[in-house]
């Protein structure tokens, strides 16, 4: 089973749910992967305390132009989506940190005058924290390419229930973490802001096709917003965690919210429970 | 020598534009101010790197000096290392854009004056 937990809106608590949820599941005797797909700020690492035990760097392939080989066609830079290869009359000049290392400019090079080379764009660290196994990407300062560090931590680790914490937004890194995933749980907060964003991370996980249910994070009385876009979206709320300065003040200090009460890792796992059910339903529908 | 003017409008008549990467048109004339062309800038449309995507169709043409208004880092360099001049300070039609430099009242510059992506916000795609 691999949860992704993502959320549209940054700060709505991913990280705190996704740690107590690997937490709790831990404490329950279950064999446990927590992996941090936020690989431009991991910080899973603040809760879960892991010791990292290997440290693996991660390349993608960026062109080099052999000029002798070279006429100067352009086909290569025609054929760049991110405008890394600008042709000259007499010269191609690659802008490898635009180059996303697809290889197509090889592969349409007519007189092969491509050779890819390796480019460094960040580290996969893995370790254990107690019982549960933990991995996380932490992407090279400078570099802008994400998705394919996202891919390389995803690939790293499995365990039987692996729960990824997914970058903020909805863009690329995001897919990438939530893609092939048997379940998405969406973190909001009961904010017109998290409404906009969450629609946002919705309509996401619906193109890619993954079975989704919601967590109202900082839940306060009064505001019905994000049940009743759930009503309407027939989205399933799955928990909601009030508005508490006992919950804030533990996450201040960096501990997990479920040593706070035992009541709150009995949620945790029962959420857990929920997921799995809705999983089982979405597969038998399928089949 | 082939002058570029960014422009709104695909005729000399047209308001200089602005911006370099996600300009609509440029217009072509020689030293003596003559109209050579007017190109249609495909590399506006670019989700990513327009900035060299445009320096790439102006190099198409074999351009020589490109006269806009802003010029961000990307296409900077694209436009420094492909040899082609850069002068900003358009404004008003691309004809009067043209005498100015013709004049030599355009400055010309060689660091970028804007700031990566600042381009996108003005044509429309974004909601303010």
């Amino acid at each position: 089973m691999i949860i992704s937990v993502a959320s549209g809106k940054g700060g709505t608590g991913k990280t705190t749910i996704a740690t107590n949820i690997a937490l709790a599941l831990s404490a329950d005797n279950r064999r446990v992967a927590y992996i941090d797909c936020d690989v431009e700020e991991p910080n899973g690492h603040i809760f879960l305390n892991p010791e990292i035990e290997d440290t693996r760097e991660i390349f993608i392939e960026v062109p080099r132009i052999n000029d002798e080989k070279c006429t100067y066609c352009g086909k290569c830079a025609d054929l760049c989506a991110f405008g890394a290869l600008l042709c000259t009359t007499d010269s191609v000049i690659t802008f490898s940190e635009f180059c996303h290392g697809c290889g197509g400019c090889q592969y349409f090079c007519p007189v092969e005058a491509i050779t890819p080379v390796p480019k460094k764009i960040g580290k996969v660290e893995k370790g254990a924290a107690g019982d549960i196994k933990f991995a996380r990407g932490c992407l090279e300062v400078g570099a802008a390419l994400s998705p394919p560090l996202v891919d390389a931590v995803k690939s790293r680790v499995t365990s039987d229930i692996t729960v990824l914490d997914a970058p903020p937004g909805t863009s690329c890194p995001v897919i990438h973490t939530v893609r092939g995933t048997d379940f998405c749980l969406l973190v909001t907060e009961p904010t017109p802001f998290g409404l906009n964003d969450l629609d946002l991370a919705v309509q996401m996980v619906r193109t890619l096709s993954v079975p989704c249910g919601v967590l109202i994070n900082r839940a306060h009385h009064g505001s019905r917003l994000i049940e009743q876009y759930c009503q309407r979206e027939q989205l399933p709320v799955l928990q909601t965690i009030p508005h508490s300065k006992r919950i804030a003040e533990a996450y201040s200090r960096g501990l997990p919210m479920i040593e706070l009460d035992k009541q709150l890792e009995n949620d945790f796992l029962q959420l857990y429970r929920d997921i799995e059910e809705l999983v089982a339903n979405e597969r038998n529908n399928h089949n | 020598m082939k002058i570029a003017v960014s422009a709104a409008g695909p005729d000399a008549g047209a308001p200089a534009e602005e911006r370099f990467g996600r300009c609509a048109y440029f217009i072509l004339f020689d030293e003596q101010g003559n109209l050579l062309e007017v190109i249609n800038n495909k590399g506006a449309a670019s989700a990513e790197g327009a900035g060299i995507k445009t320096t790439q169709v102006l190099l198409r043409h074999n351009v020589d000096v490109v006269l806009t208004g802003r010029v961000g880092p990307k296409a900077m360099t694209a436009l420094s290392n492909a040899g082609v001049a850069v002068y900003t300070g358009v404004s008003g039609t691309v004809a009067q854009t043209l005498d100015k430099y013709r004049e030599g009242l355009l400055v010309p510059v060689t660091e970028p004056n804007a700031r990566q992506h600042s381009g996108v916000k003005e044509s429309g795609r974004v909601v303010k």
